[in-house]
């Protein structure tokens, strides 16, 4: 069985399993969130504002008296939010372009691949903010904007993978016996992409975390009193210098989420490679 | 070869006119529409005369393919409009900030090169080794790590706390005032955090990408057959091997450009550094629609023209592309 064989080397390849063990850490702690804290993440104790760490606010407190520990298990349940739906909405997206793209060929190819062109000439962020800052900036904006702007290079990659598996003879027998194109697509030629989308969307995940970040960081990305990463990182910067930990933990957390998501994301494409087998 | 050139030209002018298209519906999405930003941002008297002006302006009142064909005769003049801010043409504005990027994001894609290279065949040679390890730790983090955060961290610590650099923007406030040799110094000195962060963030793509292809290149036969008459090791590798793997770079460069070009929007917003991607995002945030649409506009030109460029780069040293003519 291939996925048996798959998850031999999957084990064998330290730095994805390193990241896989973490992720589930994190996953874990912002899924438990309740459990692990006594504070609400959005209560105010004004008495209590900019406390450095100590045994009652694990990492201290934020500038309204809120506990930072909380924010951060509830903000990551946000940040992960944001980057799962971003991903989700771009895969589909971009899975669904380029299979049609590629199965088709001839001027729906052409015109679909001439739209991936025309989106990639333009910077991402660019594009976001365009529309980010037209709309309303709110979790949903934020996750449909980031999911709807990344999706080209995926599409580029099924349709190039679709290209050379239209010709292969499990298709062509597909064909003779009559099936339809959406049962060719979905059953037959989408569990063969399975493992590049999934590589890509792990890292997607990864720079989804990261760019919802980057626009709280601008004002415009999920909106307090919600907590995400991104947002606690944002309202610290203007105390760096009398309360470190308000910039410290999240900034740690962001980076170690989305390094664990990339070395999975790198050691997963490992793994598939049918070249390497040594 | 001229077949091949054919074909690549007239994709790209496709995509050239893709470009003006979604950069003039996406303006077209904001909510009370492109003449928002002037009532909003000037309260005077003479608010609602701009607005008639720039509604005669750019054609307003009439349907939107009339407006987009002027727009786009316009701009084969390279008359990008004025800015709503301070009525400067955008051209000019562009022109002022596009030499910094660029200055900044080539010293940074120097040091790329410089660093990702040796990194990546380190990674290839001692595959599945703690150096493979660490490389890839390494640069990963530097992928990985929140850009704006990393800047604030570096800015507190060697701009504050130790005194060394300058925090923020590229000359100091006295700079016009230096002799030559200062003035070159005193750059240099607010360059240094930006392009260090700016490279090592942007380490990960390209060192990955030579491992990748050094590993693979490394399978074939002709590098079996240089190590059976027996080249040493370094030959082999960094003359049989390397060139080959570096062959797919150029595409690589190809694609990094958008990022290079207008990428730096948050992190020349962190810096205060002058540049375009800080023109974008100011603008955008004023709604100062000729100034977002030029810069976008150029943005993607300039991506444009480097991927073509990257693609024929690739045809005159790759015989494979330029005699099947497709790609």
């Amino acid at each position: 069985m291939m996925w048996r064989y798959y998850g031999i080397r999957f084990l064998g390849n330290r730095l994805a399993l390193a990241g896989a063990i973490a992720l589930l850490f994190i996953g874990l702690a912002a899924w438990t969130a309740p459990l692990l804290t006594r504070h609400n993440p959005n209560e105010q104790r004004l008495t209590e504002r900019l406390q450095s760490p100590s045994a009652n606010h694990l990492l201290g407190t934020d500038d309204l008296g809120r506990d930072v520990f909380s924010r951060m298990l509830y903000g990551g349940r946000v940040s992960l939010r944001v980057g799962l739906l971003a991903v989700a909405i771009s895969v589909t997206l971009g899975t669904l372009v380029g299979l049609v793209a590629g199965y088709w060929g001839g001027v729906t190819d052409a015109v679909l691949m001439r739209l991936v062109d025309i989106v990639l000439c333009f910077p991402t962020i660019f594009l976001i903010l365009m529309v980010i800052a037209f709309l309303e900036p709110s979790l949903w904006n934020v996750m449909a904007v980031i999911g709807f702007t990344s999706w080209p290079g995926l599409a580029r990659l099924v349709r190039g993978e679709t290209l050379s598996l239209r010709e292969r003879d499990f298709v062509l027998a597909a064909r003779g016996l009559g099936l339809s194109a959406p049962r060719i697509l979905f059953v037959h030629l989408l569990p063969h992409l399975v493992a590049p989308i999934l590589v890509s969307a792990t890292l997607g995940v990864g720079g989804a975390i990261l760019t919802e970040s980057a626009l709280s960081f601008l004002g415009l990305g999920v909106q307090p009193p919600l907590a995400s990463w991104g947002n606690i990182l944002t309202s610290g910067k203007d105390y760096l210098h009398v309360a470190w930990w308000l910039s410290i933990f999240p900034g740690v957390a962001i980076l170690v989420t989305v390094l664990a998501l990339n070395l999975l994301g790198e050691g997963l494409r490992d793994v598939f490679d049918p070249r390497e087998n040594q | 070869m001229g077949a091949y050139l054919l074909r690549r030209l007239s994709l790209t002018l496709v995509v050239l006119v893709g470009i003006t298209l979604l950069t003039s519906v996406v303006m077209r999405l904001a909510p009370g529409g492109l003449t928002g930003g002037v009532t909003d941002l000037s309260a005077r008297a003479s608010a609602h005369e701009q607005r008639k002006k720039f509604i005669a302006l750019y054609d307003l009142d009439k349907p939107w393919y009339v407006q987009y064909g002027r727009w786009l005769k316009r701009l084969s003049r390279l008359d990008f409009g004025r800015s709503f801010k301070d009525d400067r043409p955008v051209l000019e504005k562009i022109g002022e900030r596009l030499p910094n990027t660029l200055l900044l994001n080539f010293l940074s894609l120097g040091l790329v090169f410089l660093v990702a290279i040796p990194v990546g065949v380190l990674a290839a040679v001692k595959q599945n080794t703690f150096w493979d390890r660490a490389v890839s730790v390494f640069v990963f983090v530097g992928f990985s790590v929140p850009t704006f955060w990393l800047a604030l961290m570096l800015m507190i610590l060697f701009g504050v706390n130790l005194g060394w650099l300058p925090l923020s923007g590229l000359h100091s406030l006295n700079a016009d005032e230096m002799s030559f040799a200062a003035y070159g110094a005193d750059m240099g000195k607010h360059l240094i955090l930006p392009v260090l962060i700016s490279t090592f963030t942007g380490l990960a793509g390209l060192s990955r990408f030579v491992r990748n292809g050094l590993l693979e290149v490394i399978r074939q036969d002709y590098i079996r057959t240089a190590r059976a008459k027996g080249l040493p090791e370094s030959r082999v590798i960094f003359h049989h091997a390397l060139r080959n793997a570096l062959l797919p770079v150029i595409t690589i460069l190809g694609l990094s450009l958008p990022d290079l070009i207008g990428g730096g929007f948050i992190f020349e917003t962190i810096f205060a550094f002058p540049g375009m991607g800080r023109l974008g995002f100011d603008a955008i945030m004023a709604r100062d629609f000729p100034v977002v649409m030029g810069v976008g506009t150029i943005a993607a030109f300039l991506t444009l023209a480097g991927n073509f460029l990257a693609d024929l780069a690739y045809a005159a040293v790759d015989p494979r592309i330029r005699l099947s003519g497709k790609r």
